[in-house]
């Protein structure tokens, strides 16, 4: 399909799914009222600018049904968003939905090499979550032989894994790693089995990490993305280049905006992912603000699919810090500092002023076994992790080493950004 | 050779006083304390009668600390006497990382401390030209003897 039959695809089915939101869900039809906007005049997919946003407080204050776009005799399964903070939301799907997701799901596994003739274990929880049965559908409509063990029990995982003679692997990440090491335990030789690919998502993970897993389980670690709002697993997903994931763009308008402002940014600059579901019947989602961070990957990508790619998600904007103008996500500094012999992935960004501008210092622990007399060797160790973070962020913070376990261990959601400014009077 | 402790110290208001907290708590007797600080952080050398004891406790209280092994010369009580242990070293082609010296209670001579990248061949030399290195036990001597 070219752009241009693409984007003709892609306005019709916007058209149909603003009609239907309007028609039937009294949240968007309160937003576009208000907005003035009548979903008739949406001509260009330009005009997707002028559209209201929606936010997951949305999806909460319409809580169970209440954002449903289909009567509830239409809807024939439903499944829950995983509400890290505060109250869950429901997702419905109708027959049409769960259609759709197994063929987004089975191009995703075929968008990591899988085949008919592949040995899927689903490794991912069933079900409210969705990754379990999002998977297991994919797999079975891709006519893959579908292991669903769901997750927990992991040497019967590894069992299975064995004794099944399992090709591709669905599950989170760090369950990947812990697979590997249990097989270890058990005498099992992970890397002599047939296991060839890893389809891997519902957490943030890093390159560091992708490595790591490559290694342990000799196979090629796939990044997947989705989340329950816009779908679940099957929005998008890397090919065996990995290099950005591939977004099912016929299914789902993308866009990146400046989490400040909501603006557009162009195409390779960071900002929010916003998503807009175009063929959902159960619960569209239109400018869903995903509070994921990524940038479109700009170029075509080798493996000859034409839909574009978005990078890796690599920060939330609820931590988002704006220095000298560019976006810098405290997760990023973490993914620095783990790929960093003698200093720990402890780190806290400190926000303070200097005059009237803005001063940033990164505090780094370093590990009990360095050797603390060599001075050299502290300074060195300081200015390469200046210098790392400078070369993945594109800004020069100051790094200040301090001493080992002085930043706070929280158990919960870890408190990297001190927000000093404020203590000092301010501007 | 002796055991020196070697503390890394934030730049940060409280914390040297809180290595000495730590030291005096544990009962440690210290001969000597130099502060090597750079811009962003220090690095506190310590001398002193239990260095095992002494990295225990400041690990206990939070501190980052090395036991590293350096000499302890005694200088030659004379003009030159500084001058003939580095020329010694030299001599050698033993590089000096740093030094610092502290004169003995009731001695006249004073003690150097050298930390050198080659140790045992800084050690044959200094014997060799007649310049005496000190063990932990002549430090402490005078503690271990009068300790009441
Ligand atoms: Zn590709």
């Amino acid at each position: 399909m070219s752009r241009a039959q693409l984007e003709e695809l892609q306005l019709r089915r916007l058209r149909t799914v603003l009609a239907r939101v309007h028609g039937n869900v009294e949240t968007y039809r309160r937003k576009f009222d208000e907005a003035g906007l009548a979903p008739a005049s949406v001509s260009s997919l330009e005009d997707l600018e002028a559209v209201p946003f929606t936010v997951k407080d949305d999806l909460r204050a319409a809580y169970p049904y209440g954002m449903f776009a289909a009567p509830l005799h239409d809807i024939v399964r439903v499944h829950s968003s995983s509400g890290t903070t505060g109250q869950i939301t429901v997702v419905g799907y109708t027959a049409n939905d769960i259609s759709n997701w197994a063929d987004l799901m089975a191009r995703t596994i075929a968008c990591a090499g899988g085949t008919a003739d592949d040995v899927v274990q689903v490794t991912y929880g069933y079900g409210l979550f969705t990754g379990g049965l999002g998977v297991h559908y994919g797999s079975e409509r891709l006519g893959a032989v579908t292991v669903p063990i769901s997750g927990g029990m992991t040497k019967r995982q590894v069992q299975v894994m064995r004794d099944f003679g399992t090709t591709i692997l669905a599950c989170t990440p760090s369950y990947a790693l812990l697979l590997a090491e249990t097989a270890g335990e058990m005498g099992v030789d992970v890397r002599s089995l047939p296991l060839r690919a890893g389809i891997f998502g519902a957490e943030p993970w890093s390159e560091n990490m992708r490595r790591q897993i490559e290694r342990a389980l000799d196979v090629k670690a796939i990044d997947i993305y989705g989340l329950s709002e816009v779908l679940g697993p099957g929005v998008a997903s890397e090919c065996l280049e990995q290099d950005g994931l591939h977004v099912n763009e016929d299914h789902f308008l993308i866009e990146i905006v400046d989490p400040e402002t909501l603006e557009p940014v162009p195409d390779g600059e960071r900002g929010e992912v916003v998503f807009t579901t175009l063929t959902k019947e159960g619960i569209p989602v239109i400018r869903y603000r995903t509070r994921d961070i990524s940038r479109i990957v700009p170029g075509e990508c080798p493996c000859g699919r034409t839909f574009r790619r978005m990078e890796r998600v690599t920060g939330r904007t609820d931590d988002m810090l704006i220095v000298r103008g560019v976006n810098v996500f405290p997760s990023q500094i973490e993914q620095v500092l783990a790929g960093i012999p003698g200093v720990a992935p402890h780190y806290q960004v400190i926000l303070s002023k200097r005059g009237a501008m803005d001063h940033v210092e990164v505090h780094v622990e370093v590990v009990p076994d360095t050797d603390f007399d060599e001075i050299r060797e502290l300074e060195t160790l300081r200015r390469k992790v200046a210098s790392e973070i400078q070369a993945a962020l594109a800004v020069n913070l100051d790094v200040k080493l301090v001493e080992p376990k002085s930043i706070e261990r929280s158990q919960g959601k870890a408190k990297r950004v001190v927000d000093a400014r404020s203590e000092q009077g301010g501007v | 050779m002796v055991e020196q402790v070697s503390v890394f110290l934030e730049n940060e208001p409280g914390h040297l006083a809180e290595l000495t907290r730590a030291l005096a708590a544990a009962g440690i007797n210290m001969r000597a304390l130099v502060v090597a600080d750079t811009a962003e952080f220090g690095v506190v050398r310590i001398i002193c009668d239990r260095p095992r004891a002494a990295k225990e406790a400041l690990e206990a209280s939070g501190f980052g600390v090395t036991l590293t092994r350096v000499l302890a010369v005694q200088m030659p009580d004379r003009p030159g006497g500084l001058a003939q242990v580095v020329g010694v070293l030299s001599d050698a082609g033993v590089n000096i990382e740093y030094m610092y010296a502290f004169v003995e209670p009731g001695a006249d001579a004073a003690v150097d401390i050298v930390r050198v990248d080659d140790p045992k061949r800084a050690a044959e030399a200094l014997e060799d030209a007649g310049v005496r290195c000190l063990r932990a036990e002549d430090l402490y001597a005078t503690e271990d003897a009068g300790s009441s």
